[in-house]
């Protein structure tokens, strides 16, 4: 139920099935005010006569632990255990739980769920607080200031109740304009790091529901048949021999032509029938290179003049660079990469009354309302939304085009809108369908002076844009530059004197998207091995060498300063390392999360590297669950190790070389032996973690290995004579 | 085709073609979702379920093939080693995205039901086909040797 009211008020209920039912939102025009505009209400706690409490969250949960970071928001202001607060993915609507950093459309991701909520569910737990307090206080006829919350319990001298108990009379009062929340140094759930996660239980017992779990009355499988090469458009199908296979209901061509939906009665009787379809294909507008000149035209791209500046002038820095003692050099490739989240892509789409609604891990509700409503020509507001629990994302799940949920809804078209239609992507259809973290090449000139110190410093960066030519074009791309290509270098925290930095644009059919991490995933590879090969031309030890530009006294230098310190010490990097080991390291900043990892290694790139130890220190502002930022750290390092070591998508001929796991090998139990966090105390705002792990992790194993062994620019470091034991 | 197939100890006849994956069966026939789809290819694990005690992925294991075997699912386990298993994980934070989870918690039963003191190595050795694309690994390895723990206890 989610009823809207003006701005600068609160929204209150009084009525659900469960009898009273106090719901604070908080104002969205505080959070909204430096964004402008926010006309509507934002419901994000609901409190029920029987004290039950649910956080209302309006992110989804792909295994970030937001919904866990929601909950303690609001269990911290009502003074309530974590496990008291139940979790609820909001639905879509945008004007209520619309994300501010994303100018208000209703999604996840860039790592910005705590940071665009911290202050708003905190709110919303101190308004409920402070109503329930004040109802109490009334009742009681004892001033509200002798009134606490604490367990649920309301108590003042002399009396004691159930909050369930005043939740009908403070949902009668006014709303406080500005609750008041609890200081800092009050905390005990924020911060704590005991806390449990709230979906342990139904992840751990198979009940969480995932989209791919959904089973709904008389509905029919899709799966689609798509163009072997990115561009393929379909020319005809014969469906002969699929038609008496048991299950199959039938074929038809998406009117995009990019596809032939294939229904069946089940998931099996629609993968088994798409095997039987044939399919003929027009690829005269097709990418039909090969991974080698897919590499050649990006690599010749960095080697000459770049399309556009990002930073700096080309000609100042080369002129500094003639004028410096010596110039290191170097290129890089990096390949396309798929997300292969471990729940493959799915979604539901049902009829209802006026619409239909979406069954899907939704990482962008308001995206895939517009994009499904548009398909399907009925109103926006007739598509509903639930969020489920989606089996991770890495940003897949969410493209500009709202890939998937195009195809869902035009297969829930074709089969005449009268049955739920789930469609259901196969392992084989996630490695070769594209949406890839986009191949890159990048080349770097840096010139030192006869001590070493950098003089000037050239970097050019060829891919194909992320955002350019889609629906947020305008917000992203500045003079010709989509900053998802260079963020990371040109917006490096380093003070760099001389720093080009250039871009050209490569234009290809094969679809790209953000991939954890976005431009830094590769952006920090770069920089992190060339201030390394700087140390080494320099003769300087490579923590120490870095914090020579960590010097200019700035909030950002400090931080990133003080994780690298952190990392170091707690590594022993400032002692030798043991016998057979080498260790290498890498900071970076993104998302305004400022982390440094160094990775120690034993073995060799012949007979076999064996990853020892990751030791991480992470500044994210406060951590407000401390072991949930471990665990994304964790992840986030094995997520960018695994594709460092051995991934990548490659082509022949237009076609993707990979299928599934097998020939894109995830990271395994085995590869990593440790990962130790070290999180930073701090009282800055929180920012994000589901991402921030994952640039430092690939350079600091490459610089672990070129302590010994090759300096690795081209990856996957597997490609380059490297084992991994 | 009917199949009469013994899961989570109670006999369903199920009609499907002949080789039909049992996982299929498990998900769209029994609606015993917890055991879930992520490769088809034997190379995940997320559809590791219980066959006569021994887990087996049930994406290449075919519907004739265990008729008559005892199959356990993840919403059937329960047992001092699957107790101890939960409560591991639940402890340790093991779960992210927790797609992979029902794989991994069955394959860890696996293991500790034969062994209840595995060896890191042991564990990396019996996890290691149990994918986790979050890379939840360390606190996997971590919530093994913990059941470990709680069962020696
Ligand atoms: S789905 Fe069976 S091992 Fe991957
Ligand atoms: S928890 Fe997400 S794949 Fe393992």
């Amino acid at each position: 139920m989610t009823r809207q009211l003006t701005r600068r008020s609160f929204l209150k209920s009084a009525s659900a099935l469960s009898g009273t039912v106090l719901v604070i939102g908080l104002d969205a025009g505080n959070a909204l005010a430096s964004a402008g505009d926010a006309a509507e209400f934002t419901p994000f706690v609901r409190i029920t006569a029987g004290g039950r409490v649910t956080a209302v969250v309006k992110h989804f949960e792909c295994g970030q632990g937001t919904a866990t970071g929601l909950a303690t928001l609001i269990a911290e202001e009502l003074n309530l255990a974590l496990d008291r607060v139940e979790v609820e993915f909001a639905p879509a609507d945008a004007a209520t739980y619309g994300n501010f950093l994303f100018g208000g459309t209703q999604g996840t991701g860039g790592s910005s769920s705590m940071a665009s909520s911290f202050m708003l569910y905190r709110r919303a737990g101190a308004a409920a607080r402070e109503m329930l307090v004040g109802a109490a206080a009334e009742a009681w006829g004892v001033p509200a200031d002798s009134v606490t919350l604490a367990d649920g319990q309301l108590s003042a001298d002399g009396h004691a109740a159930p909050m369930g108990e005043f939740v009908a009379s403070a949902s009668a009062r006014e709303v406080p304009a500005k609750p008041r929340l609890k200081d800092a140094s009050a905390f005990t759930v924020i911060g704590n790091p005991r806390t449990a996660r709230r979906d342990n239980g139904p992840k751990t017992d198979g009940s969480a529901v995932y989209a791919m779990d959904l089973h709904l009355e008389n509905q029919v499988v899709a799966v689609m048949l798509r163009s072997p090469r990115f561009g393929g458009t379909l020319v005809s199908f014969d469906d002969s021999a699929a038609s008496d296979m048991p299950g199959f209901v039938r074929a038809a061509a998406l009117p995009t032509r990019t596809a032939v939906v294939v229904y069946g009665e089940n998931t099996w009787a629609a993968l088994q029938a798409r095997d039987a379809i044939g399919a003929e294909w027009d690829f005269s507008r097709a990418d039909n290179r090969g991974s080698g000149q897919i590499k050649a035209d990006l690599l010749a791209a960095v080697n000459g003049d770049a399309e556009f500046d990002a930073k700096g002038s080309a000609a100042e820095t080369a002129e500094l660079l003639d004028g410096a003692a010596q110039v290191i050099e170097r290129d890089f490739f990096f390949p396309y990469l798929a997300h292969a989240t471990m729940e493959p892509l799915t979604c539901t789409i049902a009829p209802t009354e006026n619409g239909v609604m979406l069954h899907d891990g939704c990482q962008m509700p308001t995206g895939a309302q517009m994009a499904v409503a548009a398909v399907l020509q009925i109103p926006h507001e007739n598509v509903e939304v639930t969020t489920l629990y989606a089996g991770g994302t890495f940003g897949r799940r969410s493209t500009q085009t709202a890939d998937y949920h195009v195809e869902a809804a035009l297969a829930f078209a074709l089969a005449g809108g009268r049955r739920p239609v789930k469609l259901v992507w196969s392992r084989e259809d996630d490695i070769r369908g594209g949406y890839y973290r986009p191949a890159v090449a990048h080349k770097v000139r840096i010139g030192l002076d006869e001590d070493g110190r950098i003089v000037g410093w050239d970097h050019r960066v060829s891919g194909t844009p992320i955002f350019k030519g889609g629906p947020m074009d305008a917000f992203i791309v500045q003079n010709g530059v989509d900053s998802s290509s260079v963020e990371g270098a040109h917006d490096t925290p380093y003070d760099i004197p001389g720093h080009h930095v250039g871009l050209t644009d490569d234009r290809s059919p094969i679809t790209v998207n953000w991939w954890r991490s976005v431009g830094h995933s590769h952006t920090a590879y770069v920089m992190e091995t060339m201030m390394d090969l700087a140390a080494a031309a320099a003769g300087r030890d490579p923590v120490d060498y870095r914090m020579e530009y960590l010097k200019g006294g700035t909030a950002d230098h400090a931080r990133m300063a003080g994780v690298l310190r952190l990392a170091a010490e707690k590594s022993g990097w400032n002692g030798p390392a043991a016998e057979g080991r080498s260790r290498g390291v890498a900071v970076h900043k993104s998302f305004g999360t400022f982390v440094a990892e160094v990775v120690e290694i034993s073995g060799n790139a012949d007979d076999g590297i064996v990853i020892e130890k990751v030791t991480c220190a992470v500044d994210c502002g406060v951590a407000v669950n401390p072991d949930v930022v471990k665990a994304q750290m964790e992840g986030g390092i094995g997520y960018g190790i695994g594709h460092a070591m051995r991934n990548e998508i490659t082509f022949t001929d237009g076609e993707v070389d990979q299928f599934n796991f097998p020939d894109y090998e995830p990271l395994r139990i085995s590869d990593i032996r440790a990962i130790e966090t070290h999180v930073v105390p701090s009282t800055e705002p929180p920012t994000g973690v589901g991402e921030p792990g994952t640039p430092p992790s690939g350079p600091a194993l490459a610089n672990a290995i070129a302590v010994a062994g090759p300096r690795v620019t081209h990856l996957p470091i597997s490609t380059n004579g490297v084992n991994f034991a | 085709m009917p199949f009469m197939l013994n899961v989570n100890r109670q006999t369903f006849e199920v009609d499907v073609p002949e080789g039909t994956p049992l996982l299929w069966v498990i998900r769209d026939e029994l609606k015993l979702t917890g055991t879930k789809f992520g490769c088809g290819v034997a190379s995940c694990g997320a559809c590791t379920v219980h066959v006569d005690g021994e887990p087996t992925r049930s994406c290449v294991t075919y519907v004739e093939d265990v008729e008559g075997a005892g199959i356990t699912t993840i919403e059937g386990v329960d047992s001092d080693v699957s107790h101890a298993v939960h409560r591991a994980w639940n402890e340790l934070n093991v779960v992210q995205c927790g797609y992979c989870q029902s794989g991994q918690i069955m394959s860890a039963i696996g293991l500790l039901s034969g062994n209840r003191t595995p060896t890191i190595e042991e564990i990396e050795d019996y996890m290691w086909g149990n994918a986790c694309r979050c890379a939840a690994y360390q606190r996997i390895r971590a919530a093994v040797r913990r059941a470990s723990e709680i069962l020696e206890a």
